[in-house]
């Protein structure tokens, strides 16, 4: 047996494995990014809210979420959650690839109070004085709000969003613990039918970090186009 | 879940220990404990060599830490896992791969802290050590690294609640840490999932949250120590 036999990674039902896991971390990557974002910036505008419940409230998410590690995240959600749906949900969701749809569950909970911790840094990073001075200009709250601050938040937090979102994309590895067939599975798959180890590892170690560099290096890029003035 | 508490408690904590390994909560403490602690003297060395002016040095410590960060904690288990044996030809337990694997992790993250703490410092502190008459490994031992580490305190407390909730993923390997005897407990009453992993996420909780409570103490009380200095 050949030590590295690319043949395998090119064509072949192994190639086909290894390439279907790989589409279902960046479709968990993805669906969980589009449902995490929303949900990080709700919780970072209660944490930066004025009612002292709201902001409890926001501390208290993502003190709870995020002091659990995402792997008892995922069991929960798989193992424990659907006994506490009804029977007609419980049915549905087991009709509906539960694997996938928990994993999206646990990994949007768990980078979504990530992202509003970066996005609550990116708000407290613009000065007071910004929004005191646009109100004294003569603009209303929500104005001065979407013209002066969150312009400026926004431009400091995307770079932690975004290295935020690396590590979203190699948390999907984790998903395989409930057995959602993402790119890990498929490489533990096909090493256990074929030995063929290496080969399947290598070829998950160059897609993570492929993917991973491309976002660090969108990071950088925008860092270097829109860097971030000091008020 | 009380009456879960009182049942499984013991093997909980400690797993079959004394009839088998040791496992349960305490594998999962003393494991990040021991992964942090041998890992510092490594990210400490890391650490200069990123923030050193030779470029020999702190090139292919950059290049280490964009891959280490590039790629999955779970992926390089599997690596260590599989290849370790095979390499070695000694059969390499869970325990130990999780170790090695966490020492890897950890040494690229504190020199990260390391380096960031060098950069942070005021470059006088350093220049006025050499113009003393101090070389350049002395001015670091005396001057440079206690400030660096005192300040990067709060930050290897975060790297500990890190590591803990990185050992969880020995889970995958059969390690039979906290997450992996829940699951065990979970089998054998078979009916409540969601008491077991309540209990389980409770604990994580309990002992993350605690150690994030103290990071955040003393950065405050470093703040208001810099605060008086200045």
């Amino acid at each position: 047996m050949q030590f590295f036999d690319p043949t395998i990674l090119q064509s072949g039902q192994y190639h086909d494995w290894l390439v279907q896991g790989l589409v279902l971390s960046l479709q968990l990557t993805a669906i969980s990014f589009v449902f995490a974002l929303p949900f990080g910036a709700l919780v970072a505008l209660m944490r930066t809210s004025t009612a002292a419940p709201l902001r409890a409230a926001g501390a208290a998410i993502v003190e709870g979420i995020r002091n659990v590690p995402l792997l008892a995240h995922l069991l929960f959600w798989y193992f424990a959650f659907p006994e506490l749906l009804p029977e007609a949900a419980r049915e549905f969701l087991y009709a509906h690839n539960p694997e996938a749809v928990c994993a999206v569950i646990a990994l949007t909970l768990y980078s979504g109070v990530h992202m509003a911790e970066d996005i609550r840094s990116g708000i407290r990073a613009v000065p007071a004085t910004q929004l005191e001075a646009a109100r004294s200009l003569g603009l209303g709250r929500i104005q001065a709000v979407r013209l002066v601050l969150l312009p400026q938040a926004l431009r400091a937090s995307v770079p932690p969003l975004l290295s935020q979102t690396v590590n979203l994309w190699k948390d999907t590895s984790v998903a395989t613990v409930i057995g959602a067939a993402e790119m890990m599975y498929q490489a533990a798959r096909v090493e256990t039918a074929s030995f063929r180890s290496v080969e399947a590892f290598t070829f998950a170690t160059l897609a993570y970090l492929s993917v991973s560099l491309l976002i660090s290096l969108a990071a950088h890029l925008y860092q270097r186009r829109y860097p971030v003035r000091p008020a | 879940m009380l009456e879960l508490i009182d049942t499984y408690w013991l093997y909980f904590l400690v797993g079959q220990y004394p009839d088998g390994p040791l496992g349960g909560l305490s594998l999962t403490v003393l494991l990040s404990g021991a992964a942090l602690l041998l890992a510092m003297p490594l990210g400490l060395l890391l650490g200069i060599a990123r923030v050193s002016s030779h470029r020999l040095l702190s090139w292919p410590v950059a290049a280490v830490v964009q891959l280490v960060r590039g790629v999955p904690l779970l992926l390089v288990v599997f690596w260590v896992y599989f290849f370790l044996p095979a390499v070695t030809g000694v059969k390499t337990g869970q325990a130990t791969t999780m170790l090695l694997v966490l020492v890897l992790f950890d040494s690229i993250y504190l020199a990260e802290i390391v380096a960031a703490g060098i950069r942070a410092l005021p470059k006088g502190q350093l220049e006025s050590a050499r113009s003393l008459g101090l070389s350049y490994p002395q001015a670091l031992r005396l001057v440079v690294l206690p400030q660096t580490l005192r300040n990067g305190l709060p930050s290897i407390v975060s790297q500990l609640v890190s590591t803990i909730k990185a050992t969880s993923l020995g889970y995958i390997i059969g390690l039979s840490e906290v997450s992996f005897i829940a699951t065990q407990v979970n089998t054998l009453v078979f009916t409540q999932a969601v008491e077991v992993y309540l209990i389980l996420a409770l604990s994580y909780f309990i002992l993350c949250f605690g150690l994030s409570r103290l990071a955040f103490l003393l950065e405050r009380r470093l703040q208001r120590r810099a605060v008086q200095a200045s």
